[in-house]
């Protein structure tokens, strides 16, 4: 379980990220946080992640309470908490393998377990035929899989992902969406952090949406409100209709 | 074994630095090394030349055995004597038989009568000669008192005097050795910070992360430490002859060096060896440890 107890995150004094944050996210929930870029998305994952400490307020993960945990016990929770990024963060210098092999070599598991660990999950997304090419061999769908195949090979009982599709194509991103469902019902906790209205609309999934700092709605079956498009997307989106026209 | 291979790459990677890093350290230890084994021999003559009779007490021909008794049981006494051995007039010239038997000439000039009866005094410290020094004067039957603490206070200078300059120069060698590992490690994690980030964010522990650098910073040092060792076995090997007639006459640097089949002489060379290595894993380890301190933070 994860518990935001009206947390607060200020970047300086004239750059607030969060305003008294309180909501619950139970074992198991598929959820998407929405909302314009600075609305907090990130803020609250890299909260959960540990990456950043809350002004004000608790962040409660699997009862350890983030905001104590000490220096030398972070690590443990990042083991718990798998995170996908919007720009991969893989090593370049390593083979496909060895980047998802990490997520297990950092838990000290043997070369046996490591091998079948990492075989499994590139199974599982698709790519073992790719496990001795490079990054730079990959296409930018392919890398975001690797991305997901190392933040679950270690079995972690949450899974976030900032912006998982965010320099994806639709087909591609949808093949990733695809996959975050299949982790989620294995009994993992996902957490997508997205602009994409399409698989908010579609999925049907429980939606936080955040406007500057603060929760606006908490929907179970949410979906992408026309507010949060923004001005620009529905000028864009009518230019489009009318070129079709 | 992964740490260790992750450390072994990063150092093929970048050879230069590592050929720096390692060549500051083989000079650290080449000095050290060098002044440590100068230290070590001084001592051992020193404490050859201490163990030594430090004072000779020679008496007159007329004097009768029981005052040389007297004069030891007194000595004795003070509680401040190590060793007294009497040296019969008989004594005197198998002595002087032994060191001049290639002389035939001068063994006929001499007979027992004419070499004085001697005690050979040593003193359990060097300084309490001076206290005893009367007593050995003032003693009836005695001709003449004679020292070794002009050669051993010489030998304690220049002792003194290559520690002084050993420990200074080692000192300023190896805060450059670690200046450099420092620098070296500092720049190779700077160079590895995205790397060091991601690991970080999967939740990789602290020494997973610092281990290969620390590792890294260690391995040059030990490469530094054996290549110092190779170079003065060399030429401990190459002088070993030189040594043995110029300081042959101090029993266990005849005992290491007198075979290199010896035992003595293989535990020394590998406890040699051994120690520079620790050291110069230490010392790698140290200006490592800076680095990761500095430019890593938790």
């Amino acid at each position: 379980m994860i518990q935001f107890d009206h947390v607060s995150k200020e970047f300086g004094p004239t750059s607030i990220a969060l305003t008294d944050i309180a909501v619950e996210i139970k074992d198991g929930e598929f959820i998407f946080l929405i909302g314009k870029s600075g609305a907090g998305k990130s803020t609250i994952l890299r909260l959960i992640l540990r990456d950043i400490i809350p002004t004000a307020g608790r962040v409660i993960v699997d009862d350890w309470d983030v905001t104590k945990l000490p220096q030398s016990k972070i690590h443990l929770l990042r083991r718990k908490v798998g995170m996908v990024f919007q720009d991969f963060k893989l090593l370049m210098d390593r083979t496909i393998y060895e980047n998802v092999a990490l997520g297990l070599e950092i838990l000290g598991k043997s070369k046996e377990e490591t091998e079948k660990g990492v075989s499994e999950v590139l199974e599982l997304v698709g790519l073992s035929h790719k496990r001795n090419s490079f990054p730079l061999q990959l296409a930018a769908g392919e890398l975001q899989r690797v991305g997901i195949a190392r933040a679950i090979v270690g079995g972690p009982k949450i899974l976030l992902a900032d912006e998982p599709t965010g320099n994806l194509d639709p087909d591609t991103s949808w093949d990733i969406m695809q996959i975050l469902e299949e982790i989620h019902a294995l009994g993992t906790t996902v957490i997508v952090a997205t602009h994409n209205e399409a698989f908010v609309n579609t999925m049907k999934k429980r939606t936080i949406t955040l406007k500057d700092g603060n929760i606006i709605t908490d929907e179970e079956k949410g979906k992408y409100h026309q507010t949060e498009r923004g001005k620009h997307h529905q000028h864009h989106h009518k230019e489009e209709e009318k070129k079709k026209a | 074994m992964k740490p260790l291979r992750v450390s072994w790459n990063h150092i093929r990677r970048s050879p230069y630095q590592a050929f720096a890093a390692i060549l500051t350290m083989f000079l650290t230890f080449l000095v050290s090394g060098a002044f440590g084994l100068t230290v070590a021999t001084s001592l051992l003559v020193l404490s050859y030349f201490e163990s030594k009779p430090q004072a000779t007490v020679f008496f007159k021909d007329t004097a009768e055995k029981s005052q040389a008794d007297a004069l030891k049981t007194t000595l004795e006494a003070t509680g401040k004597t190590a060793n007294i051995k009497y040296v019969s007039k008989e004594d005197a010239l198998g002595i002087y038989k032994e060191q001049n038997k290639n002389d035939p000439l001068l063994l006929e000039m001499v007979n027992a009568d004419i070499l004085p009866a001697s005690l050979e005094v040593s003193a359990t410290d060097p300084r309490y000669l001076k206290e005893l020094e009367p007593i050995m004067k003032e003693a009836d039957g005695v001709e003449e008192v004679i020292y070794q603490k002009d050669v051993v206070d010489t030998l304690v200078s220049w002792t003194n005097a290559v520690r002084l300059v050993g420990g200074i120069l080692i000192i300023l060698l190896s805060l450059d050795s670690i200046l450099i590992v420092m620098t070296i490690i500092g720049m190779k994690v700077a160079l590895k910070k995205d790397e060091v980030e991601i690991l970080k964010l999967i939740g990789a522990s602290k020494w997973y992360i610092q281990l290969p650098f620390l590792l890294e910073g260690g391995m040059y040092g030990v490469f530094g430490g054996f290549m110092a060792w190779m170079v003065m076995f060399v030429l401990i090997l190459w002088f070993r002859a030189s040594i043995l007639s110029f300081l042959g006459i101090i029993p266990i640097i005849t005992t290491i060096l007198g075979s290199l089949l010896s035992s003595a002489f293989i535990g020394s060379s590998f406890g040699f060896f051994f120690i520079l290595s620790s050291l110069g894993f230490l010392l790698g380890s140290i200006g490592s440890l800076v680095a990761l301190k500095k430019y890593i933070t938790f």
